[in-house]
């Protein structure tokens, strides 16, 4: 059976979107109030899906609690209640749209060691969501 | 004319409990953590069921949606709604009724039962945070064909 694991994370982070290879104006129309000086929140909703053989021993493609504790570690705990664009140095450089903080979540996914990623969805409020699946040129799932 | 996939969602509440005859209690304890109370705890499912194919110029229908909502009912729902999921349901017997296994129970029961459009996708949720998307037995995506 092809089956897909599927669990929901939620962490609550401030950001700004601003480009420092636009001006000023450029800033402004491309990113509009996300480029508000002083940042402002979200609360995102993260999905993690894995793969793999169901172990016949405990019915599971991977305990909860392993997915659980990788996702908190690589994920949670550096990007709870923090200001992405300085308090994770990956955003130092690149602007913490949804779409560059799904990819960066993916990558440090990736080497979940007891199934397969397959895909990370993160919504950044109940309207909008992003969606990355590596960078093998499949469609999701 | 266009694939369209159609999805049916129906919700069952049922008991269960992770339990491995072969493990000892300390190993079933740690695995399986509150999972493994003796006597179960419970959850309200919700599945949804994708079923994708052209749809038919006659009816504007990939399939009866009111078919398949009887489909559901007489497989799914009698079987397993207000039932404890290790002893009442005979497929799940012998397996751990993980969110894995029983997602692959319900695939087995529906794809046989779908004769107009294919199986695409069973969801089921355990909690609105957890849930398994089972594709059958063909390749990742389980369309059988094209570049997934």
């Amino acid at each position: 059976m092809n089956l897909h694991l599927a669990r929901r994370y939620k962490f609550a982070a401030s950001h700004r979107l601003h480009s420092s290879t636009l001006s000023e104006d450029e800033n402004w129309r491309a990113y509009g109030k996300c480029n508000n000086p002083y940042g402002h929140g979200h609360n995102y909703v993260l999905e993690v899906a894995v793969s793999g053989a169901v172990d016949p021993a405990t019915g599971m493609i991977a305990n909860l609690a392993d997915l659980d504790s990788f996702v908190e570690r690589a994920v949670i705990e550096p990007f709870d209640r923090v200001y992405l664009n300085e308090d994770v140095p990956a955003f130092r450089e690149r602007v913490p749209t949804t779409e560059n903080v799904c990819i960066e979540i993916y990558d440090r996914l990736r080497d979940f060691p007891h199934a397969k990623l397959e895909r990370v969805r993160l919504e950044e409020t109940s309207l909008n969501s992003f969606e990355y699946t590596g960078d093998s040129g499949k469609d999701p799932r | 004319m266009a694939t369209v996939s159609i999805t049916r969602k129906v919700e069952f509440s049922a008991s269960h409990l992770y339990h491995n005859p072969a493990f000892s209690p300390e190993e079933n304890r740690r695995v399986f953590g509150k999972c493994n109370n003796p006597h179960g705890h419970g959850h309200n499912y919700v599945l949804e069921v994708t079923v994708k194919g052209e749809p038919d110029p006659a009816t504007g229908m990939v399939l009866d949606l009111k078919e398949l909502k009887q489909i559901l009912q007489k497989e799914i729902i009698e079987r397993m709604d207000h039932r404890f999921l290790n002893y009442e349901v005979a497929e799940l017997a012998g397996q751990i009724p993980t969110c894995e296994n029983i997602a692959s129970v319900i695939w087995r029961l529906l794809e046989p039962r779908i004769t107009r459009g294919r199986l695409d996708r069973v969801r089921l949720y355990e909690t609105p945070d957890l849930f398994v998307d089972c594709y059958g037995e063909g390749a990742a995506g389980g369309n059988g064909g094209g570049a997934r």
